[in-house]
C-alpha cells in the first residue's frame, strides 16, 4: 500500500487531516513538503477521515503536500551500532552518522506480565555517596530526581552516566537547551562513556511532537538490550517538558484538561513509559532515572505529583545537593542488607545527625549561644556536606562508608554516635 | 440469541466506532478482528446506528473496515471451583498462564480459559425432582480451607426443577453435573462453572442485614478508634508515600475474614510482585495454611490497558459476592480506587461527554456509590451469614482531600481512614491521621470509654496549638498534662511498631487489656512539682509501655513488664 494523497484537508496545530482508505490506527506516513520529507503519524480514524499529527509540526505544511502510508507503526532501529550515536526525536541520526535502518524495532510495545516480575534485588553502583550510602539505586528501579529550573540536574545525570555500573547508557533529552545537550556530549565523550551511550536528543527548538516520542524510543532500544541480557540504565530529562507537549497535543486536539490543563490520561501516559523499568528473569534489566522540575517547587503540581505515585521513591536535588531529607529510595532496604554490615547503622546514625546538625544551624542563626554539642554538630555538619554531600565526590561505596566513619572520629565520641557497640568495634578509626 | 456483526468505522484512542447489522446490546462484548489477533471490546455507547466500543487492549493496528464480531453476552467472569489462588488480570485471564504462553510479555488478544477443566470431588446436596431457583445451592465441593457451594446461575428467572444430578464422585468443572428443566419445557445443563456479568450484582441471598460485626485488622487505631464492620465500607485516602498499599498489605495477611481478594487497579506492577512472592511463603495465623489458599488476586496494573482497568474492580467484587453466597466472609481491597475513577475520566473523554469537576464524569459519583454498595452483609436462604467488605484506598491529586474522587466516596463509606503526609514522613506508623478521620462502626471496645480516650488526643492537640503561640511558659501546667497524655495516646497505641513481630499485629484480647491500663492512666490523677516533672514521668512511662508492647503474651517477661507500668504510674497518683 504505496498510494499517495495529495489532498490535505484541513491543518491544525500539528494535526492534518487527509482522506485515505485502508489506514491502520497509529501508523507511520512520510509526508513531503516544501521544506523536506518528515514523519507523520495517524491518531484517529473517521470513516474515510485520518488524522495524522506531523512530527516536524503543522508550520509551513500546504494542502497539496503528499502523504504517503508506509503501512508501519513508528520503528526505530535496533543493532550494536546505536551505541555511540545521537538521534533526534523522530529517531533520526543527529550527529552526521549514518540513517540506520537494520532491524526495525516497534516503539510503545505492551507491557510486561507481573507474574514474570522479580523482586529487585541488585545494587546499581553510582560513585555518588549520598546515592550508594544513603538512597541506594536498585536495579529495574524508577526514579526522579525532583529538582526545579536552575539546578544542577543535568550535571548530576552526566555524573551518573559516566560512573555508574551498567553496561549501556540510553539517555532521552527532552526540551533540552541546545548547550545542555552539547554539555552531555562532550562530557560523555571526554570521559570515554559515550561509547556505552545512546542518545536521542530533543532539543528545545525543535518540534513538539518528537518531544513526547523520545521516551518510546529511548525504552523501546533500552527494553531490547536488556532481552540481550545488557544492564540497562536509561536518563530522562526533563520529564516536565515531555509532560507539557502532551499537554499541548492534547489541547489541540480538543480534549478537556483535567487539572491545570493537562490532559486526564497524564498518569497512565507516565506510567507506562516509567513501567518499563523491569528486572527480567535470566536476562538483564532497564533501570529508569527521570529528571522532573517542579514549576514554582510545587510537589502538588500534576506533573510531580502523578510521578510521585508512579515511581519508587525520589531524589531531592537542591541547592546543589541531593537531600537527605525527602529523598527516598523505596527498594534499598531490599539491598543495603547484603553490601557492609555497618551500611545501614551507619546511614541511620548519619543522617540523624545530620538532623541535629540543622537544627544547631538554626539556633545559631537566631543567635543563640552554641553549646560545645553545637559546635560538635556545626564541624560535623560541614564535613559532611563537603566530604559526601558534594557531587563531585565520586568514590565506592566502601569508600564512602570508611569516610563517614573518619567525619564521625573527627566530630564525636564514638558514644555520642547512637551506633551499635560492635559495629563500633569494628569500624571506628583507630588513628586519625 | 443471533449474535450480529459488524465494522470498524472510526479509531479514536481505545475507542472504536462500529457500525452493525443486526441488534446489539449495551455492555456487550465484542471482538475486533485485527490480522491474526482478536481484541476483546465492550459496547459503552449507541448512537445512531454506530456502536462505541471501549477496547481492552492497545489499538494500534486497527483500520476502517475490520470485521467485528458481537457474542451477545455482557461482559462476565467465570466463578466455580479454582478461584482461590489464582492470580489475573482485568478480565480474568490468569497471569502466570498467560506468561507460560507468551514468555515475557502481555501479547494482546490472548484470551486463557480463567478456570482449568479440574476434577473436583462433587456431593449433591439436592436430588432429582427438588425445586430451585437462582443462587440456590445443589452441590458442594471441597476448595482447599472451604466447601465451595456450587449454585445455579444468578442469572436465571423463574423456578425450575431438577430432572437429574450427578452422584457424589470426581467430576470435571466443565462437565454437567445438573440437568434443569421449567414448566415452559426449556432444559438447561448446569457444570460447577457459572458466568456471571460483572455490572450487575449478584443476589440470591434472603436479605441484607445490617453489618454489626468488627472486622478485626490488629492495628489498633482501627480496630479501637475506627473500626470496620464486616460487610462494611472503608476507605484510605494518602498523598504518595504515606503508607496506603503498606497498610493494604498487612490489612490482606491480618484480617480476621475468610477469603481477600485483593484488586491491584492501575497502581505499580512491583507492589503486585512483592505479594506474589511473600504471600505463599507466609502462613495465615488462623488456619495455620498458606496465605495464598485464601486469597484472590486482580492485577491491573498502571501500564496495562485502562479500559481493563476499569472492568477490574467489578471483576474483584463480583467473585467476593459469589464466595459471599457460600456463607463466608470475604474482603475485597481495592488499590486504587482514584485510578478506576481516571479510567472512567479517559473514556468519558474519549465520547466527549460534558466533562464535570476536574474532567470527571457526571455520573462518577453514582459509579463509585453503586461499587461500594455492593459490599454488606446478607442472610442467605439456609440461615448462614455472609459478607463483603470493600477497603479501598483513593490516591488524590495533591494529597489534597477536596477532589471529587475522595468526595465522592466519602459520602458512601462507613469508615474513613485519612492519611497524612505530616505523620507519614514523621515516620509514625500507621499514618492515620485520627483527628480527621472517623468511623460509623461499633468497635471491640465501649464506645464511650473510646470518646472519652480519644478527647484527650483532641484536646492535647488543641493545646499544642496553642503553646506553638504562646510557648510552654504560657501553658497552665493542666493543660500541659492533658498534652502529654494526648501525646502518650498516640505513642503508645494510636503508633505500632511495624518491624515489631508483636507490636505490628496485636489480638483483640491484647488490644483490650493495653486499652484499660491507657483508659485508666488517662482518667488518673497524678502528683507532679513542675512541667519538667510531668515529660520526664510521661518520658518514662511511655518507654515502659513500649517495651510491654513488643512483648508476646506467652512471654516469660510479659507480667513483669505489665507491672512495671503499672505500678510506674499508680505509685505516682493523687
Amino acid at each position: 500500500m504505496q498510494k499517495v494523497y495529495t489532498k490535505i484537508d484541513s491543518i491544525v496545530g500539528n494535526v492534518i487531516t487527509v482522506r485515505a482508505e485502508g489506514v491502520r490506527n497509529q501508523d507511520l506516513a512520510e509526508i513531503t513538503t516544501s521544506q523536506g520529507k518528515g514523519y507523520a503519524n495517524v491518531i484517529k480514524l473517521e470513516g474515510d477521515k485520518v488524522s495524522l499529527q506531523v512530527f516536524q509540526g503543522g508550520q509551513g505544511v500546504s494542502t497539496g503536500d503528499s502523504v504517503r502510508f508506509l503501512g508501519v507503526p513508528m520503528r526505530v532501529s535496533f543493532t550494536d551500532d546505536l551505541l555511540g550515536r545521537v538521534f533526534d526525536g523522530a529517531g533520526k541520526p543527529r550527529d552526521n552518522g549514518p540513517e540506520l535502518t537494520e532491524n526495525m524495532i516497534e516503539i510503545g510495545g505492551p507491557s510486561v506480565n507481573p507474574a514474570r516480575r522479580l523482586v529487585p534485588n541488585k545494587m546499581i553502583r553510582t560513585g555518588i555517596p549520598m546515592i550508594d550510602v544513603f538512597n541506594t539505586l536498585v536495579e529495574s528501579q524508577k526514579l526522579p530526581i525532583f529538582s526545579v529550573s536552575g539546578e544542577p540536574y543535568n550535571e548530576l545525570l552526566a555524573r551518573i552516566a559516566m560512573q555508574s555500573d551498567v553496561d549501556i547508557i540510553v539517555l532521552g533529552g527532552m526540551g533540552l537547551k541546545y548547550d545542555d545537550y552539547l554539555f552531555f556530549r562532550s562530557s560523555l565523550e571526554k570521559s570515554g562513556a559515550m561509547s556505552r551511550t545512546i542518545m536521542f536528543i530533543h532539543t528545545a527548538s525543535d518540534p513538539t511532537v518528537e518531544c513526547t516520542l523520545v521516551p518510546d524510543l529511548a525504552l523501546a532500544v533500552a527494553e531490547r538490550f536488556a532481552l540481550g541480557g545488557k544492564r540497562v540504565l536509561v536518563l530522562l530529562t526533563d520529564m516536565t517538558n515531555f509532560c507539557d507537549a502532551e499537554k499541548e497535543m492534547a489541547i489541540t486536539m480538543d480534549q478537556v484538561p483535567s487539572n491545570r490543563g493537562y490532559p486526564g490520561d497524564l498518569y497512565s501516559t507516565l506510567a507506562s513509559r516509567y513501567e518499563k523499568a523491569v528486572d527480567f528473569e535470566g536476562a538483564g534489566s532497564v533501570t529508569i532515572l527521570g529528571v522532573t522540575t517542579m514549576p514554582g517547587d510545587d510537589v502538588t503540581h500534576p506533573v510531580p505529583d502523578n510521578t510521585g505515585y508512579i515511581t519508587e521513591g525520589q531524589y531531592y536535588l537542591r541547592n546543589g545537593r541531593i537531600e537527605p531529607f525527602g529523598s527516598l529510595s523505596r527498594l534499598k532496604q531490599n539491598v543495603n542488607k547484603d553490601t557492609r554490615s555497618d551500611h545501614r547503622a551507619l546511614m541511620d546514625a548519619m543522617i540523624k545527625l545530620y538532623a541535629a546538625y540543622k537544627d544547631s544551624l538554626e539556633k545559631r542563626s537566631m543567635g543563640f549561644l552554641m553549646s560545645d554539642w553545637d559546635e560538635k554538630l556545626l564541624k560535623y555538619g560541614a564535613l559532611f556536606e563537603e566530604k559526601l554531600m558534594d557531587l563531585s565526590v565520586n568514590i565506592p561505596l566502601e569508600k564512602a562508608l570508611d569516610e563517614g566513619w573518619v567525619i564521625l572520629a573527627e566530630c564525636f565520641e564514638p558514644n555520642e554516635t547512637g551506633l551499635r557497640t560492635d559495629l563500633i568495634e569494628t569500624y571506628w578509626p583507630k588513628e586519625l | 440469541m443471533s449474535a450480529s456483526k459488524g465494522h470498524v468505522t472510526g479509531v479514536n484512542g481505545n475507542m472504536v466506532n462500529v457500525a452493525f447489522d443486526g441488534q446489539v446490546i449495551k455492555n456487550e462484548v465484542g471482538y475486533i478482528q485485527v490480522g491474526e489477533t482478536r481484541l476483546k471490546s465492550e459496547i459503552i455507547r449507541i448512537t445512531d446506528g454506530v456502536a462505541s466500543l471501549q477496547v481492552y487492549e492497545m489499538t494500534g493496528g486497527i483500520k476502517v473496515g475490520d470485521s467485528v464480531e458481537f457474542t451477545g453476552e455482557l461482559l462476565s467472569v467465570e466463578l466455580g471451583p479454582g478461584l482461590l489462588t489464582q492470580v489475573f488480570d482485568g478480565l480474568q485471564n490468569p497471569l502466570p498462564e498467560l506468561a507460560e504462553k507468551c514468555g515475557f510479555f502481555l501479547e494482546r488478544g490472548v484470551y486463557i480459559d480463567p478456570l482449568p477443566d479440574k476434577e473436583w470431588d462433587f456431593t449433591p446436596t439436592m436430588k432429582a425432582g427438588d425445586t430451585v431457583r437462582s443462587g440456590d445451592s445443589f452441590g458442594t465441593v471441597p476448595e482447599g480451607l472451604f466447601t465451595h457451594r456450587i449454585m445455579v446461575p444468578f442469572t436465571l428467572q423463574g423456578e425450575w426443577k431438577i430432572k437429574s444430578i450427578a452422584d457424589k464422585g470426581m467430576h470435571r468443572s466443565h462437565e454437567t453435573v445438573c440437568v434443569i428443566t421449567n414448566d415452559r419445557g426449556e432444559e438447561k445443563n448446569l457444570s460447577m462453572i457459572i458466568t456471571q456479568p460483572v455490572k450487575v450484582a449478584i443476589g440470591g441471598y434472603e436479605e441484607r442485614v445490617l453489618p454489626d460485626e468488627p472486622m478485626v485488622t490488629r492495628i489498633r487505631v482501627i480496630d479501637t478508634f475506627l473500626p470496620v464492620a464486616k460487610g462494611g465500607t472503608y476507605c484510605t485516602p494518602g498523598p504518595f508515600g504515606a503508607g496506603k498499599t503498606v497498610l493494604q498489605h498487612l490489612t490482606s495477611k491480618n484480617a480476621d475474614v475468610d477469603i481477600v481478594i485483593i484488586a491491584a487497579c492501575g497502581e505499580r506492577a512491583g507492589e503486585v510482585v512483592e505479594i506474589l512472592k511473600e504471600f505463599p511463603e507466609l502462613t495465615d495465623p488462623r488456619t495455620g495454611r498458606s496465605l495464598m489458599e485464601r486469597t484472590i488476586i486482580i492485577c491491573n496494573t498502571s501500564s496495562m490497558p485502562v479500559a481493563a482497568r476499569e472492568a477490574s474492580v467489578y471483576t474483584a467484587v463480583t467473585m467476593a459476592e459469589y464466595y459471599r453466597n457460600m456463607g463466608l466472609d470475604v474482603l475485597l481491597l481495592a488499590d486504587s480506587t482514584s485510578r478506576w475513577a481516571q479510567a472512567m475520566r479517559e473514556m468519558s473523554g474519549r465520547l466527549e461527554e460534558i466533562p464535570g469537576d476536574e474532567a470527571f464524569p457526571a455520573y462518577l459519583e453514582s459509579r463509585i456509590a453503586g461499587f461500594y454498595e455492593r459490599a454488606g452483609k446478607v442472610r442467605l436462604r439456609d440461615g448462614s451469614y455472609g459478607s463483603v467488605t470493600i477497603g479501598g484506598s483513593v490516591s488524590p491529586a495533591g494529597g489534597n482531600f477536596e477532589e471529587p474522587v475522595t468526595q465522592a466516596t466519602l459520602k458512601v463509606v462507613g469508615a474513613f481512614h485519612g492519611l497524612s503526609r505530616e505523620r507519614s514522613d514523621a515516620r509514625k506508623y500507621p499514618a492515620i491521621d485520627s483527628l480527621d478521620s472517623w468511623s460509623k462502626y461499633r468497635g471491640i471496645i465501649d464506645k464511650d470509654k473510646v470518646e472519652t480516650a480519644f478527647s484527650f488526643v483532641r484536646r492535647g492537640n488543641e493545646v499544642n496549638s496553642m503553646m506553638k503561640v504562646v510557648g510552654e511558659e504560657g501553658t497552665s501546667i493542666n493543660d500541659y498534662i492533658v498534652y502529654q497524655k494526648g501525646e502518650f495516646v498516640d505513642a503508645v497505641y494510636l503508633q505500632q511498631n511495624s518491624f515489631d513481630p508483636v507490636d505490628s499485629m496485636v489480638t483483640v484480647e491484647r488490644q483490650k487489656l493495653s486499652f484499660s491500663v491507657l483508659y485508666d492512666i488517662l482518667l488518673s490523677d497524678f502528683v507532679f512539682t513542675d512541667k519538667k516533672d510531668v515529660r520526664s514521668f510521661f518520658n518514662e512511662l511511655r518507654q515502659r509501655f513500649l517495651d510491654w508492647n513488643s512483648t508476646a503474651d506467652g512471654d516469660e517477661k510479659f507480667e513483669e513488664r505489665k507491672n512495671a507500668v503499672i505500678s510506674f504510674y499508680q505509685g505516682r497518683r493523687k
